[in-house]
């Protein structure tokens, strides 16, 4: 293993000092607990929004702290969720009178960690809502399984969301919209190659050269099923199949596409998949009206790609629009 | 010899050894089906938790098991900080202002434990989670007749139960997302959660 590190128990602190050191001016970082707050929170009146998550990410989802997003990050040790400590801070140094919600991917730890959170809230009498990202489609969602993962949709739900609490929307509508973005969005990823935690310094996964894993998730967990590498035009295929499917996506639909790259994988290629994608969604009938290329939500150095297709309507495209000032999104500010 | 407080101390004690020691195996077992960080986290989150302990006076064993659980709670993060820091804070809560522990009162203490965990995870026997490590283990401990001869036999129970996990499809965490391939692995989870008996049995048998 070689990575730029210090030391490997220490890479969430360490990086930590130099998002501080990087962006001082717009966020206040506390070291115990973890937590990534916008240097002028809370916003008196607005909802707050905060998240949180494995580091290992990035830039989710510190990186979207700022106007027009999140109000505060909560970073966990790598590809682990944070702790109820890290959420209750967060939530405090957000409130703005008018209640917070917490964006929540939906795996075990997560879970767990933030119904803790809410549960300690309680006596704060801080008003909390939750909205759960469960948009991963390589996940057979049943009572057999810890559910669908929050992958890909999560960024969105946290920019329309950021988008609408800036437009003055209360708790309830911001959660309900968040809601619906989830409910309208579908995800699948897949890698080339696994990636590597700092703490372990082994593989997640073996794969052969020539051997691709599809339906992965975003902490190295293996996927669905491997195969012999294709073509792009096959890999978009084996991804956007599941998608359109599953909402199922109709012809006529408005939809944003995003082609997220896990870490390790060049533009260059992001943009090639892009085209294919662009191509399945015009045969389909669907109009992309809006979209998002590049490395958003990473699992390391993992190389591959996640495509996630959300369903728009005029609500969604004009909180999307809406200006965003964080060092992960920026536009119109 | 009823459980005390130094005998609780001293089973932490043990505990975090073992996560120390056994670090490496956590991950490996972890990396296969889960993400990887069991070891780590469990590592941490004891060491954490010794630091706490030797900050303050500790009243009783239900004191010390709960300090260890509030540190486990707001260090350990993933899902084993709130399933461990949910079964000692059951197990602390039910054993509260007493001074010495006897086996019966042990059990009732492990039961509420268990509960909780099944609540916070909402997971039941069979889904390859520590769950099939705890319950034997304690139907083990409350069958024997006395307390040295049920932590002698709840290790083993506990021990057969995370072998028994080997074969098993998860349903619960991160190892459900594999479906069919988590089967012919080893529960990490089911395995610290023996490390957690074979501490015991090892530090409250004296």
């Amino acid at each position: 293993m070689k990575k730029l590190i210090n030391a490997a128990d220490d890479v969430v602190a360490d990086a930590l000092h130099g998002v501080e050191a990087a962006h001082g001016d717009r966020f206040r970082v506390t070291y115990d607990p973890f937590v990534v707050i916008r240097a002028d929170a809370p916003v008196k009146g607005k909802v707050g929004l905060i998240s949180g998550g494995g580091s290992g990410h990035e830039p989710m989802h510190g990186g979207f702290v700022g106007p027009g997003m999140l109000d505060a990050a909560c970073p966990g040790e790598v590809f682990t969720s944070p702790t109820p400590d890290q959420m209750a801070a967060a939530t405090k140094a957000v409130d703005g009178g008018a209640g917070v919600i917490h964006i929540v991917k939906n795996y075990t730890g997560d879970v767990m960690n933030f119904d803790m959170a809410a549960e300690l809230g309680k006596s704060d009498e801080i008003e909390v809502e939750t909205i759960l990202t469960n948009d991963d489609v390589a996940v057979e969602d049943s009572l057999y399984t810890a559910g669908r993962r929050g992958v890909g949709v999560t960024v969105l739900v946290e920019k329309i969301c950021g988008g609408a609490a800036d437009d003055g929307r209360d708790l309830h509508q911001v959660a309900e919209l968040g809601r619906r973005v989830n409910a309208q969005g579908r995800s699948m990823g897949m890698a080339l190659t696994p990636c590597i935690t700092p703490a372990s310094g082994e593989p997640s996964f073996e794969l052969a050269d020539d051997e691709v894993e599809i339906g992965i998730g975003i902490h190295g967990e293996p996927g669905r099923f491997r195969e012999k590498l294709g073509p792009a035009s096959q890999v978009a295929e084996r991804l956007m199949g599941p998608i359109l499917e599953d909402l199922p996506f109709a012809s006529g639909d408005r939809v944003l596409a995003f082609v997220n790259g896990m870490g390790g994988t060049p533009l260059l290629e992001l943009y090639i998949m892009y085209a294919e994608v662009a191509k399945i969604a015009a045969e389909h009938g669907l109009t992309i009206e809006r979209n998002l290329i590049g490395n958003y939500i990473t699992s390391l150095e993992m190389q591959g790609c996640s495509i996630t297709l959300l369903r728009l309507d005029d609500e969604f495209i004009r909180y999307w629009d809406a200006p965003v000032n964080t060092p992960g999104l920026r536009w119109g500010a | 010899m009823p459980i005390d407080r130094d005998h609780a101390l001293a089973w932490m004690q043990r505990f975090a050894d073992e996560m120390a020691e056994h670090r490496q195996e956590l991950v490996r077992l972890d990396t296969a089906i889960g993400d990887g960080d069991h070891g780590t986290n469990m590592n941490r989150g004891m060491q954490k938790a010794l630091e706490k302990l030797a900050a303050s006076e500790q009243a009783d064993p239900g004191a010390v098991l709960k300090t260890v659980a509030m540190a486990l709670i707001s260090s350990v993060g993933g899902a084993a900080g709130p399933l461990y820091g949910t079964l000692l804070l059951q197990m602390g809560t039910a054993l509260s202002g007493q001074a010495e522990i006897d086996q019966a009162v042990f059990v009732v203490a492990w039961r509420k434990g268990l509960e909780g965990v099944k609540a916070r995870g909402k997971a039941e026997l069979g889904d390859k989670t520590m769950i099939d490590a705890l319950t034997p283990a304690i139907d083990a401990l409350e069958r024997a007749a006395d307390l040295p001869a049920g932590l002698q036999a709840a290790v083993g129970a506990a021990e057969q139960g995370m072998n028994a996990t080997t074969p098993l499809v998860a349903r619960k965490g991160r190892a459900s997302y594999l479906g069919d391939r988590s089967a012919g692995h080893q529960d990490p989870g089911a395995t610290s959660t023996y490390y957690l008996f074979k501490s015991a049995a090892e530090t409250l048998a004296a």
